[in-house]
């Protein structure tokens, strides 16, 4: 089977920091407009909760973060193992862009949902909450991934080395968020209420729907972004950089 | 299988001839779990609560203090490299490796085990389930040490980053091995976690020597 010609250049470095170059902008509109849209309609127009009034807006952040930050570390361990398999060094680019992201969208997610759980659970951070766990392990997953590149001086080992640990973390993430949840099912009758999927009316699902298409958009902007940053560094002895960095070269 | 136990029984005679080093798991384990009882106050009731979280969790702390017998020694002096051009596949070794840190390193702990438990206050009834499930969640226990040996192994001062590798990993093994043990202090069958343990252990035995043997290979280069 042949591949398309496109196919190939996404292993180009020159091409695909033209291609994320001419892309990021327009997904930086793309997420201001979503979270201004999102925003208002969430925190303005929806109407409040019955149960937690007003707080409940977090509704429309919180989730959103989260499930990005597992997206990252899904995208991460992707991106590495493809640069693992077929040395595509632009993949080992990938993961190592979207660690500090997505270790950012997870301490975000940890910060809201402390904030949200202070007035609705009346505690900041409750250990024996499934969620909590299962994320802050996700924050410990992209530390030690972080860790571990950082610890290696050749960029090439370093790639490689982390590319296996973010496969392996990737299948033990499943059994640690199930575990987590076999765990806390087995307390009898949890004092703090769980927030399990809401059968939400539609004037609330759709700013929250919009939010997720918000922050999904946010992590691809910023993960495009670092990409580039990350391929003058990596390139940074090549000709096409000079020349870049010179002006004479789009 | 000649290959397989040619490999433990070096490791394990190399453990006998430096025995105060191989010794250093066992003792650590055994500074710590005497601390904590200091550290809490010792009324029986509170000691067999947190008995079963603390003989646990020094398992896996002293687990890691093996780290630089797996891989790192036999890289120093060339062996590694010597084994890794061998015939023999390199998931062999790396599991006969695993073999040998099990044997030496933690099966000692799990034979202190039921002392340290009786110490602790927890009934003797408890004491199959608990080193039963000791016994099934450890061979998954080697395979993530020797996983974060083997990332590091290219690194002059790897051990300080193997804990934060290796730790989060292990979150269910510890959930489900202290789920058995609780089981058995309440008289509750313990069967399920014991058997979600074994499935672990198979998964890992199967798979990890894999991502280990690749590790290996990137990092003696």
């Amino acid at each position: 089977m042949r591949l398309p010609r496109w196919f190939h250049l996404l292993g180009s470095p020159p091409f695909v920091y033209r291609l994320a170059g001419k892309v990021a902008p327009w997904l930086g509109v793309v997420t201001c407009v979503l979270l201004a849209v999102g925003g208002y309609w969430g925190l303005v127009v929806a109407p409040p909760d019955r149960v937690q009034g007003e707080v409940y807006r977090v509704l429309f952040i919180h989730p959103q973060i989260a499930y990005v930050s597992v997206m990252a570390y899904v995208v991460m361990a992707i991106a590495a193992g493809i640069g693992f398999v077929w040395r595509i060094k632009l993949a080992h680019g990938v993961a190592a862009t979207a660690a500090p992201i997505g270790a950012s969208f997870t301490a975000c997610a940890l910060a809201t949902g402390a904030l949200w759980g202070r007035p609705t659970w009346g505690t900041y951070w409750q250990w024996t909450d499934p969620r909590i766990m299962s994320e802050t392990l996700l924050l410990f997953l992209f530390l030690g991934y972080l860790a571990l590149r950082a610890a290696f001086e050749d960029r090439d080992k370093a790639d490689r080395v982390s590319a296996i640990l973010a496969v392996v973390g990737v299948v033990d993430v499943p059994i640690i968020h199930y575990s987590v949840i076999w765990w806390n099912s087995l307390h009898q009758g949890p004092s703090i209420m769980k927030l399990d999927k809401p059968s939400i009316s539609p004037e609330m699902l759709t700013p929250f729907l919009i939010m997720v298409a918000a922050f999904t958009a946010c992590f691809c902007w910023l993960l495009l972004n670092g990409l580039r940053g990350e391929i003058v560094e990596r390139e940074r002895d090549t000709r096409w950089i000079r020349e870049l960095v010179a002006g004479t070269r789009g | 299988m000649a290959p397989f136990s040619t490999i433990v029984l070096r490791d394990v005679r190399i453990a006998f001839r430096r025995l105060s080093e191989a010794a250093n798991p066992l003792l650590f384990f055994m500074v710590v779990t005497t601390l904590f009882p200091l550290a809490l106050s010792p009324s029986a009731d509170e000691l067999r609560e947190v008995g079963t979280g603390v003989l646990w969790v020094s398992t896996l702390l002293s687990s890691l203090l093996a780290l630089e017998g797996l891989f790192r020694s036999d890289a120093d002096d060339g062996s590694l490299e010597q084994l890794m051009l061998s015939p023999v596949p390199l998931g062999i070794t790396v599991l006969a490796k695993i073999a040998a840190h099990w044997l030496l390193t933690i099966l000692p702990l799990i034979a202190l085990v039921p002392i340290l438990a009786l110490s602790y206050e927890m009934p003797a009834a408890v004491l199959p389930t608990m080193v039963g499930a000791l016994l099934l969640a450890t061979p998954t226990l080697s395979v993530l040490v020797a996983l974060g040996a083997a990332l590091t192994v290219g690194l002059r001062r790897g051990g300080a980053i193997v804990g934060l590798l290796v730790l989060p990993l292990t979150a269910p093994l510890l959930i489900f091995g202290t789920r058995a043990t609780e089981f058995g202090l309440h008289d509750e069958p313990a069967a399920g976690p014991l058997y979600l343990l074994a499935a672990l252990a198979a998964l890992s035995l199967a798979l990890g020597p894999v991502a280990i043997a690749a590790a290996l290979r990137v990092g003696v280069e």
